[in-house]
This record gives structure tokens, sequence and C-alpha cells, in this order.
């Protein structure tokens, strides 16, 4: 059975293959391949799952060695599989919507005539995806965390036509750099520290080693985590990221890829469980993130830019729940899957009403879209009630489990992480019913107005195309995008209470990342009622300004707040000072060093050399009786100096 | 000098027995001796040829005997290392005269490979336009005749050519295979004039520029002349000092071992400074053979005037030749004196590799560049002589028999380039040359790169080695030098690279002259070699090794 695992990975990496190197003669069917694919590598994970599901808990571990890779003596390191708990739960969920996201690109593909390619591309993804997931070790998890590195940045580029999309591709690489070059080093220290990679060994060998260096491990696993999720302080890239194909924001910048830190600091809890420096760091940036996406989701009026705010917050509630040690593991997975349906289900959405509009990203372009496109509306509703916690959605199980933990965490720091996470709750009710409100209700802003904001050029495809300046005629999308948001919407309704009753997501993953409940200092129910205040305010405030009043189809000034937000808190700014402007300043200084300093160097050594060469050169005066006088005195040196060497 | 101490120069034995007493004839090894033998035969032979074979025949004539003896002997060096001498089998053969051991056999391997690849351009007659109807080669048509006088116009017209370089090259192959092997210091000087004398001649034979030509062969004359005369002063020094010529002999009166002192040289028997005075000047009448700084000044005149395939032939072979013999010497009769000549030997290694780099910078002709690189090389081998191990020992073996192919190469190409006044040798016409001709100089630059020690080539195998041997020896400071001075070498190698294929090529600039497949030859297997040894050493690497140990 553990073959398999192998096989989980080889399907898409297959269709990555095939249609990257087909070329144009698989144009026509291309799409299906990789569409397959990914269903044949979803129904290997069903099986894996069914088979794991057969033995009891506590050998629910499939253990697949393939080949050793790097068989240098003291360096080893082998392609070895490991599937427990753990990562099936991310397998089903990557292959899973993965492939309702593949489908539904099928539709929303239909008129790129680079389709096969960007099918190619998703393949690739799922397989660098699972990779990462099915690693036995940190060396073969860095070759997946790469390869999704790389697909990411293929998707992001897809329509590389666009200045914008190239740019925001190679940002999205150039940050994620910095968070891999945090892995690279932690691989390293654990090199030095445990002499494996090994996921067994090293995570055993926490106990013997000392503190101070599973500090520095885990916040250098903490920096690649932030660079991959995008939390705080490596955050910037997200945003521009939805400059990508709106299939790709929802499988890779929602569903699956910047789970990836999360599911690192889960699968390394060992190291974090011992470094209880390096376990604040990580609800501090965890808590810090959710609520700067949540605000930056506020400010928005890019429909694509306001879900990206919100998974960074959404991540961010994973990340301080994964901080927050065996209190929260579990549940830190969990609303990594339910945010992993209803996001993808949010996007797939959002995708179908740009599909609808002409492709307009605005939302004060939009409103009153329930009429024409009733589907979309109830899935992208089912969604929202997801999202924002709304009682019996699957948000409210997974999301109210970690505020619960945060407050258990203890003291004065749970009372804060606690505080922040339902601030954050009351913010996510907030920005979610803006877009709700801005979007399905109100009235036809989209009437009588030119569409296709400048930043948006010609390139999301075009299903009716009614020139420059034509009014949209919002419409329904077609069966093959429907059916997945459908099914997305399934499980936003019904996973969070299919998990959660019975504590079966507990009982699931416990054997792997172990649980405690903690010490609340307030009661499960206090916390439920308090989020429940917090959401009522947050969608009363909501509706108060965007629900009673009408929406200015321009945006106004707004506060200071309000603007520094829809500059995403000035993160790129803050970049540009810092990063962008104190680099160039170091490389030119490091430029004007080498030009006088280390050329002068040089260059005078070049010349001193060749003055010396020239006035060597005089003595070769073409005179045999100087040459004899200079083979002489060559003698009597070396004769001198062997009679000096025997009286020294 | 008393008849005993005269019996003791020609026999090891040393018996003081009675003068009277039968001499016992001295029993040769003539199969082990065969490699040398042959070509001093095949020497006689050519002089013979000189002499009664009609003069439009002695040509091939000439050339198929000088090139079956070489074959023959390299065949026979062959047969003998895989007979077992070079390992197992070594031993000293001729009444104690001749070693036959592993570097002897990897030494006369590679002179003779070298002497053959020098006859191809010896004989090479396509470079030099024709002559009255006649095919010429790069010699003088009659060397007796005196530059730019009638005789000398007459004997071109004529159509003369003077064969007789085949027999003077053969002779100086026979001296250079005995010169590594010698295990006596008479043989070693007999040897030393063997190979000398040809070479002072063929350097004067130059059919063109026959006045420089002449002026370098007089001067090598007599900067060699003088350094044998130190050569030989030491070597009797030597006798005082140990009473016998023989290498192991003197080797056992320096390590002590040895006490029974000849009543006639009582007084000076074992006087150390005889043994210190004598040594360094024998080491410096090799020095002087390896061009190693102060004794270089001849290199760049000489390697300038002589006829260019001599000077490949001589850079080669001579530096092969003068090695081995200075590692012999070094290794088997100076052990004992070890920590005396250490010291002096990185003194010189030193200003030779820094002294070689540094003047090729600012040199405009190509022979003058290729002979101070020349020199520089000489100190990077210097250096793993200083290594005093086994492994310093085969890394020269290596280095020499990379080196004298990369040598042979380029001087072969610098034969090509010619304009109007013969070889244009002035690095300014050589520009553009990348452009006109990519494959000449495709090829040169691969003998550059050699001799650059830029990986994938032998060059770099050849110094890695060396320069390893010599920090494992003890002496990383040389090293690090070592590594300097190929940087600044580097910077001249690469000059004619960019030279040749950045600079645009001048109007009135050379022309490449198609060869015969005799040069084609030569210059195809220097680039082989070149490149065999730089991608796959270790095989090679392997045979210098196992070719490492001197027989006692």
């Amino acid at each position: 059975m553990e073959n398999l695992i192998a096989l989980l990975v080889a399907a898409p990496l297959l269709g990555a293959a095939v249609l990257l190197c087909g070329g144009r003669r698989l144009d026509a069917v291309g799409h299906w391949i990789g569409t397959v694919l990914a269903f044949v590598s979803f129904a290997f994970g069903v099986i894996l799952f069914a088979d794991l599901l057969g033995k009891d808990a506590e050998h629910r571990t499939l253990m697949q060695h393939l080949f050793s890779w790097v068989p240098v003596e003291g360096f080893q390191a082998d392609v070895t599989f490991r599937l427990d708990q753990l990562s099936m739960t991310f397998v089903l969920l990557i292959t899973g919507v993965g492939s309702l996201i593949h489908l539904y690109s099928v539709g929303y593909m239909e008129h790129d005539e680079r389709r096969r390619r960007f099918f190619g591309y998703l393949n690739l993804f799922l397989a660098a995806m699972l990779l990462l997931v099915v690693a036995d070790n940190y060396l073969l998890l860095y070759v997946g965390w790469e390869g999704v590195g790389l697909a990411s940045y293929l998707l992001i580029g897809f329509w590389q036509h666009k200045p914008s999309a190239a740019t925001a591709a190679k940002k999205a690489f150039l940050v994620n750099r910095v968070g891999d070059m945090g892995l690279s080093i932690a691989i390293m220290l654990m090199f030095t520290t445990f002499g494996t990679f090994a996921f067994g060994p090293v995570l055993d060998g926490v106990g013997d080693t000392s503190e101070g260096k599973l500090t520095a491990i885990g916040l250098m696993l903490l920096l690649a985590a932030c660079g991959k999720s995008a939390q705080v302080p490596l955050q910037s890239w997200l945003g521009d990221a939805m400059e990508g194909p709106t299939p790709v924001s929802a499988l890779i910048h929602a569903a699956t890829m910047v789970t990836a830190g999360v599911y690192l600091i889960v699968r390394s809890g060992a190291i974090f469980n011992a470094a209880p420096d390096a376990q604040l760091a990580v609800t501090v940036v965890g808590a810090v993130t959710l609520l700067f996406g949540a605000i930056v989701g506020c400010a928005k009026d890019d429909i694509k830019k306001a879900l990206a705010g919100s998974t960074m917050s959404q991540i961010g509630y994973m990340i301080l729940a994964a901080g927050l040690g065996p209190i929260g593991y579990v549940f830190a997975i969990m609303h990594l899957v339910t945010h992993g349906f209803f996001k993808a289900g949010l996007f797939l959405g959002a995708g179908s009403v740009m599909h609808g509009m002409n492709d307009e990203v605005d939302m004060r372009k939009y409103g009153g879209l329930r009429k024409y496109m009733p589907v979309t509306f109830i899935t992208f509703g089912l969604g929202y009630l997801a999202i924002i916690g709304f009682p019996g959605l699957s948000g409210f199980f997974s999301k109210d489990k970690i505020i619960e933990a945060a407050f258990a965490k203890g003291g004065t720091e749970g009372w804060i992480l606690g505080g922040a996470a339902l601030l954050g709750a009351a913010i996510t009710a907030f920005y979610m019913t803006r877009v709700m409100l801005m979007t399905f209700f109100g009235e036809e802003r989209w009437r009588n107005q030119p569409t296709r904001s400048p930043e948006a050029p010609s390139a999301e495809p075009v299903a009716e195309h009614h020139g420059e300046h034509a009014e949209p005629h919002p419409h329904e999308s077609p069966k093959v995008m429907t059916i997945p948001m459908i099914l997305l919407a399934v499980g936003s309704v019904f996973g969070g209470a299919f998990f959660s009753i019975g504590d079966r997501f507990l009982h699931w993953l416990e054997p792997v990342t172990g649980h405690s409940e903690g010490d609340s200092p307030v009661s499960a129910a206090t916390v439920t009622g308090a989020t429940m205040v917090c959401l009522i305010i947050g969608v009363g405030i909501a509706y108060a300004m965007y629900g009673r009043r009408p929406v200015p189809a321009v945006a106004p000034r707004g506060s200071l707040l309000t603007r520094a937000a829809r500059r995403d808190l000035l993160q790129d700014d803050f970049n540009h000072v810092v990063l962008v402007r104190g680099g160039e300043h170091l490389t030119r200084s490091l430029v004007y060093v080498d030009h006088t300093l280390v050329d002068g160097v040089v260059n005078g050594t070049a010349a001193s050399v060749g003055g010396l060469s020239g006035r060597m050169r005089r003595l070769q005066n073409g005179f045999a009786r100087s040459y004899a006088v200079s083979m002489f005195g060559g003698a009597a040196v070396l004769v001198a100096a062997t009679l000096l060497m025997r009286a020294v | 000098m008393s008849a005993s101490a005269v019996h003791s120069l020609w026999t090891t034995a040393a018996t003081a027995a009675d003068p009277i007493a039968k001499i016992d004839a001295p029993k040769i090894e003539y199969g082990q001796l065969s490699p040398t033998l042959i070509v001093v035969c095949a020497a006689i032979i050519g002089v013979l040829i000189e002499a009664f074979v009609p003069r439009k025949s002695r040509y091939l004539a000439q050339v198929f005997l000088s090139a079956v003896a070489l074959c023959a002997a390299f065949a026979a060096v062959v047969a003998l290392a895989a007979d077992g001498y070079g390992t197992t089998k070594a031993h000293i053969a001729a009444m104690g005269a001749i070693a036959v051991d592993g570097p002897s056999l990897f030494l006369q391997g590679t002179i003779l490979l070298a002497g053959l690849v020098g006859l191809f351009t010896f004989a090479e007659r396509r470079l030099d336009p024709e002559a009255h109807g006649n095919r010429v080669d790069s010699f003088a048509a009659q060397a007796a005749s005196v530059p730019g006088s009638d005789s000398e116009k007459a004997a071109v017209k004529a159509g003369f050519t003077t064969t007789e370089v085949f027999p003077l090259l053969l002779f100086a192959v026979a001296g250079m295979l005995v010169f590594p092997s010698a295990n006596d210091l008479l043989t070693l000087f007999v040897a030393l004039e063997v190979f000398s004398l040809p070479l002072y001649l063929l350097c004067a034979l130059a059919r063109r520029k026959r006045l420089m030509s002449q002026e370098a062969a007089v001067k090598y004359f007599l900067l060699g002349a003088f350094a044998s005369a130190f050569t030989l002063f030491g070597i009797a020094l030597l006798y005082g000092y140990a009473g016998s010529v023989s290498y192991a002999r003197i080797a056992q009166v320096v390590d002590g071992t040895v006490t029974n002192v000849d009543p006639a040289l009582a007084d000076t028997m074992g006087n150390d400074a005889l043994l210190l005075v004598g040594g360094a000047m024998i080491v410096m009448g090799l020095l002087f053979k390896v061009s190693a700084v102060p004794f270089h000044m001849w290199t760049p005149d000489v390697y300038q005037g002589a006829p260019t395939p001599v000077t490949g032939f001589m850079a080669a072979a001579t530096k092969v030749a003068a090695f081995g013999a200075l590692l012999r010497l070094l290794y088997v009769v100076l052990p004992g004196l070890r920590w005396d000549w250490r010291p002096v030997m990185w003194a010189v290694a030193i200003v030779t590799m820094l002294g070689g780099a540094i003047v090729a910078i600012t040199q405009t002709d190509i022979k003058r560049l290729l002979a101070y690189s020349s020199i520089a090389h000489a100190g990077f081998i210097l250096a793993g002589v200083i290594a005093t191990s086994k492994d310093g020992v085969s890394s020269v073996l290596f280095y020499l028999a990379a080196y004298s192919f990369v040598t042979l190469g380029a001087f072969a190409v610098v034969t090509l380039v010619r304009d109007a006044g013969g070889e244009a040798t002035h690095l300014s016409k050589w520009a553009g040359l990348g452009r006109r001709s990519p494959l000449v100089a495709a090829v040169f630059a691969v003998f550059l790169l050699a001799f650059a020690g830029i990986p994938l080539t032998s060059g770099f195998a050849g110094k890695f080695a060396v320069f390893k041997a010599a920090a494992e020896g003890g002496a990383a400071p040389l090293v690090v030098i070592g590594v300097i001075s190929s940087a600044v070498a580097a910077f001249f190698y690469i000059r004619v690279i960019v030279l040749m294929f950045f600079s645009e090529p001048r109007p009135e600039g050379p022309t490449v002259a198609v060869p015969s497949p005799l040069t084609m030859t030569a210059i195809g297997l220097g680039v082989v070699v070149t490149l065999v040894l730089g991608v796959a050493p270790q095989y090679f690497l392997d045979l210098a090794n196992q070719a490492g140990v001197f027989v006692r």
C-alpha cells in the first residue's frame, strides 16, 4: 500500500512533464490530461486514506523508501516518503481542492491560447506541494518547497505580457527567497546539530539539544514559514500575486501553498515545544498578521485583493494556533482545512463574478449581482458565512477553537493573543460583509458606465466581449465552473461540523501532533459568546456603512488608516525605504570601494609589476659578458649560501 | 693523480689491488642500454650517409633513419619498462655508469617522443617558399657560407640543404638519454657535452636572420662552456671529497657509512667545504641547462635566435634531461645534504618563478615570451624537486612529460605564422589571427591555456601535482609564491589570446602557411596529449608514480 505514495506525487509530475514537453499537438486535450491526472492523484489519496482508517490510531504511518539520494559518508539523504495523519490531511486537501480547481480552470481558461501550459504548471504545482507534505526529511521537503515556489512564480506571471504580472511574479519569487534562505539555514543547523535531516531522528533528538540551538532553528523555520505563508514581515508579495489567473489565486494563494508554512511549523512541533522563545515569536507573528491582513482587507476595493488580505489574516490565525504548541496544533490544521474549502470557494466565486463582469475587479463597479448570478451568489454567500464564523458553518468551529486556545495559553500573553484573535474576528466579519454587500447587493452601479479598470487590461478571458466601453452583461458561469464552486460550498458548510462533532479531527491528528487542553481562564461558552458579539458588531457596522447607504462609485478619500490600508499598510513603502534604498546605498558604497580601493590595489599591483618587468628587462642587454657576470654572481651567491647554511 | 685513482675513475670496484693484475673486461649490459645505443648508432650512420649518399637522396634517407631509430629506441624503452626494469629489476648497469630505473626509463621515453616530434618539425619543407624550385626547410643552405655573401647565394641557388641536422639531432638525443640516467659524475659530464655541442651547432643554422642565429649560437656556446667549466670544477671537488665519482660511493661518504680513506686523498677526503662547494657548482651547471634564474640569461636570446624547430626541441628535451639529472643528483648523491641545499633551492625556485613570469609581461616577441615562460616553468618544476619525496619525483616526471608536448606544439605553431621575412614573431603581427585562421589560433590558445595551468589541460594537472607535492613536502610558502607567479604568468598568456581573438587584424598581417602532415602531426600530438593529460591524467600520474623511485 505504501508504494502508492510515490504514485501520488508521480501522477501530477507526469502530467507536468507531458504537458510541458508535449508541445502544441496536445493543445486540444492538454487541459483534460492535467485535470484527469489531478483526479487520479486524488483517487490515490482516497485509497491511502481508506487504508489508514483501517489501521489503529498508533499505526497510521506509511513509509516508502524510494532510493538513496545523496549517499555520502556522514551525509545521508534519502528519497523517503512518510504518510501519516498530518500528511494525509494535506494530501486530501491538496488533491481534492486542487482537482476541483483544475476542473474550474477548464472553463475559466477556455479562451486562453496557452491553456495547455497553464495546466502543466498547475500539475507541477500539485506535484511539488505533494512532495513537500509527504517528504520524510527536511532536505526533500526543501525540494518540494522550492518546487512550489517555482510553480507559484510561473503561475503568478502566467500572463507575462502584462508588466504588472511579470513584476508581481518577480516580487513573489524574491520575497520567497528570503524565507527559503531561512529554511536552508535551518536545515544546515539541523545537520550540524543532529547530523541528519530525517524527521524521526531530528524530532526525537530534540531532548538532548540545547535550547539555544533549538531556538535558532525554530526562528529560521519561522522565517521560512513567513515567506511562504505571507506573514509579517514577508507578507508583501501576496496582494500583488493576485495578478495571476483567479484559479491560481484560489489554489495557491488561498487553499494550499500559503499553508506550507503552517505545515512546516506543525511538523516541526517538537522543536518549537522545546524552544519557548521561538514559539512566542510564532504567536506574535501570527497575531500581528491576522490583524494586519484584516485591516488591509477592509480598505481594498479590488475584490481579489480584499480576499488576499483575508487570506493573510486567516493564515495568521493558523500560525497563531501553531505557535500555541500542543494546545493549538490540531486547530491550526483544522482551520487550515476548512479555510481551504471556503477560501477556495470565495476565490472561485470572485473569478466567476469577474467572468461575468468583463474582468472588472473593482467592487465599486459591482452591485446587485445576486439576481444575475444566483449560483455564484449562493456559493459565495455560504463561503462568506463560513469565514465569518456563522454558527454551524465550518469557520465557526475552527476559528472558535483557535480563539479558545489563544486564551488557554494563559497569563497576560493569553489575554493579549485571545484579544487580538477576537478583534480579528470582528474585523473579518466587517470586511467580508463589505465585500458581500458591495458585490451582490445595493444598486447596480455597473450600468451606464464603461468597465475595465485600467489596472486589469485585456488579460482575463472574456466570454462575451462587447468592446472597450460596453456595459457589462452579468451572467452565470458555465457548469464546469459552478460545479466546483458548489462542491466547495458543501465543504464550507459541513466541514467544520463534521470535524468537530465527536472531536473526530482531534482524534485523527492527535497521534502525530499531540494535544493538551491548556488552562483557559474563561470558559468555552464565554469565548463563543464573545465571538458572536464581535461577529454581530462587525456585520452591523458593515451593514450600516455599505448596506444602508449607497456605495460611491469613486472611493472617498478616507481616514489616514484607510489610506494607509489601501497601500497595504505602507508595507511596500517600508520595504522600499528600508531595503531597496538601503540596499542601493550599500551597493553604491561597495561599488565605490571596489572602484577606488580594490581596483586601485589591483591596478597598482599590475602597474608596479609591469614597471618591475620593464626594469628587469633592461638587465637582458644582449651582451654575453654581462650574462656571464650574472652567472658568476649567481654561482658565487649559491656557493656562499650553501656554505652559510652549514655555518648557521 | 695516482694510478689507483685513475683506476677508480673507470671501475667502481675500488679494489686498490695490484695495478699489474689483470684488468677484468668491463661488463656491459647491451640490452639494457639499447635505447641509447640505437640512437648513437643511427647518428653515426647518419654521418656516413652525409659522406656517401648522393645529395638528392640524403633528406629522405636521414629522415627515415632518424624516425626508425627514435621509434626503435622508444620501443626498447617500453620493452625494458614492461620487463620490470623500471620497478623491480631496476639496477645499475655498465659497471656503475648508468642507472636503469623508473625515472631513467620514463625520462628517456619522454625525450625520445620529444625527439620524434622535434624530428617532424625539423623535416618540415613546405613552410618556406621554394628557393629556385627547391623545397627548403628552416635550416641554412650552407652553414659555412658567410651570411649575405655570394657563396650563400650560390648555395641557395644550388638548392643545398643542411641535412646534417638529423645526425646532430640524434647525437643530442643520445646525450640526453644518458644525462638523466648517468650514475657517475664523469658519465654525467660526458653526456652533458654530447648533447650540448650538437645543440650549439643547431642553433646557428637558421635559414633566415642568420646573423641573429649565429649570435645566439655563440652566446649559447660561450655561456654553456662557462657553465660546463663550473660543473667540471665541481666534479673535481666532489672527487676530492669522496675519492670517487660514483654517485653511490659519494652518497655513502656523505652519510658517513664509508670510512676507509684513499691514502692519496687523505688530506681532502671528508672535507665538507669541498662537498658543499663542489655540489653547489655541479648543481649550478644543471640549473644553467634548465634555465633557472640567475643562470637564465642565455635563454631568451638563444630561443629567439635559434631556428624555431630547434628552439622547440631544445626547450622541451633539454629541460627533461637536465631536470632528470638534477633529480638524480639531489635525490641519490646529496640526500644527506638535504638541509643544506633545500633553502638555497628554495631561493632559486622563488626568483625563477617570479623572474620568469614578471619579465615575460613586457615581451613583444612570441619566441622570447615563450622563453621567459619556460623560465617560469623551470621554477614551478623546481618547487616539485624541492619536495624531496617520492611524490615530488613523480610529479616532476609528469610535469616534464606534459610540458614538453605543449612546448613542442607551441613552437610548431610559431613556425606556421609567416610573412615576407619568414616567421612573424613580433606579437603585434599576431593581432586578429583568430579571425583569419581560427583553427591555428584556437590550437595556440589551447597551448597557452596549458602553459597558464587552466583546468582540463595538462598544465593544470602538472602544476597541481607539483604544488601538491611541494606543499606536502613542507614548502607551502613556495606554493603560495608559485600560485602568485602563475597568476602573473596567466596575464601574458591570456593577453596573447585576447590579441589573437579580440583585436582587429592588421591589413599587412602575416599569413598562416599550410604545413605538411609532419608539422600537423607534431601540433596534433601536442593538442591531443595536452587535452588527454588534462582531462584524464590519472593513468599517467600512476605511471609517473610507479616510475618515481631511483635506484641507488
